[in-house]
């Protein structure tokens, strides 16, 4: 039991079989500490409230790859809302009720004849007033510089292999847009309905790195 | 319309990659009017610069390091940072 004495092994497992990960008791970088005080000094000047934050906080964590899979499920359902999707995603988007903000959207589509993949070279833009937070994976320099070398390979590596006689279309965000991937319908979902159809689509697929999926 | 990016290496907060700095490619479509980076970043009043969708080939960037020639690598790219091809 790890909380029975006090010198217990550290190296022990967690009873769900986890290893226990370390305290972070590191010290605060140059950015943290600024955020940090900008913040605090933005409360006690009046400016915004503690509530403001932890609103916008909660906000954006509620927010997740589901409300992108209803965008992808309603486009695979319905033509119109296809079309009005490929050319301006982010009003397609409002117009369902999503509040995305000021964010610019672009869908891209993946058919037989193209493969889309969405990656920023430059930082880590995503759409998240859509789809949540991005994966930790998406920020790594690993993904962000080899997806525009050797896309194949990485999207292997997700277990994705593209036939060679489909072109890969890689999409680097560099500025103001951002971008989501509408991926191909699987043929054993046609004729579901798009609340049916949400479940197929995972995060994964709308950034180019997966394909839709069988619910569990 | 084929486009070259310029091959300019200023220093600042710049958002055109330098993998594609030098390289041509085709303007895919026009997003629009958007305040230029590289002074909203400074917080200077930023000047409105067309916003453009630049199609690459993965030969024209790679060369015959390219893991499949005729992939595409598709950005966005400040149209003053744009010349004729």
């Amino acid at each position: 039991m790890p909380h029975d004495h006090h010198d217990h092994d550290h190296g022990a497992l967690s009873p769900s079989g986890h290893p226990y990960r370390k305290d972070d008791d590191i010290v605060l970088s140059y950015w943290q500490m600024m955020e940090i005080s900008v913040r605090e000094l933005l409360i006690e000047k009046g400016h915004i409230t503690a509530a403001q934050v932890h609103n916008q906080i909660n906000t954006m964590d509620a927010r997740s790859p589901a409300n992108g899979a209803k965008v992808v499920a309603r486009a695979w359902s319905d033509p119109e809302f296809k079309s009005a999707l490929l050319t301006d995603a982010g009003q397609a988007s409002r117009d369902m009720g999503f509040d995305i903000g000021p964010m610019h959207l672009i869908a891209v589509e993946n058919t037989i004849l193209v493969h889309n993949v969405v990656v920023c070279t430059l930082c880590s833009c995503y759409p998240r007033n859509l789809l949540g937070l991005p994966p930790d994976w998406y920020k790594s320099r690993a993904y962000r510089s080899r997806t525009v070398i050797e896309p194949r390979k990485v999207l292997s590596e997700f277990g994705v292999e593209i036939a060679q006689d489909v072109q890969v279309r890689v999409h680097d965000s560099t500025a103001d847009m951002r971008y989501i991937v509408l991926p191909a319908q699987p043929k054993e979902t046609m004729g579901l309905s798009a609340d049916e159809l949400a479940y197929w689509v995972t995060r994964d697929s709308m950034i180019g790195v997966g394909l839709p999926q069988a619910p569990k | 319309m084929k486009v070259r990016v310029q091959n300019h290496w200023p220093p600042g907060h710049i958002r055109t990659p330098a993998y594609l700095r030098g390289k041509t490619g085709e303007i895919e479509r026009e997003i629009g009017l958007f305040n230029n980076p590289e002074q909203n970043a400074y917080r200077l009043p930023p000047q409105q610069r067309r916003l453009v969708r630049v199609r690459f080939t993965m030969a024209e960037i790679w060369g015959d390091a390219a893991e499949t020639p005729d992939d595409v690598i598709e950005a966005e790219i400040y149209a003053h940072w744009l010349e004729p091809a």
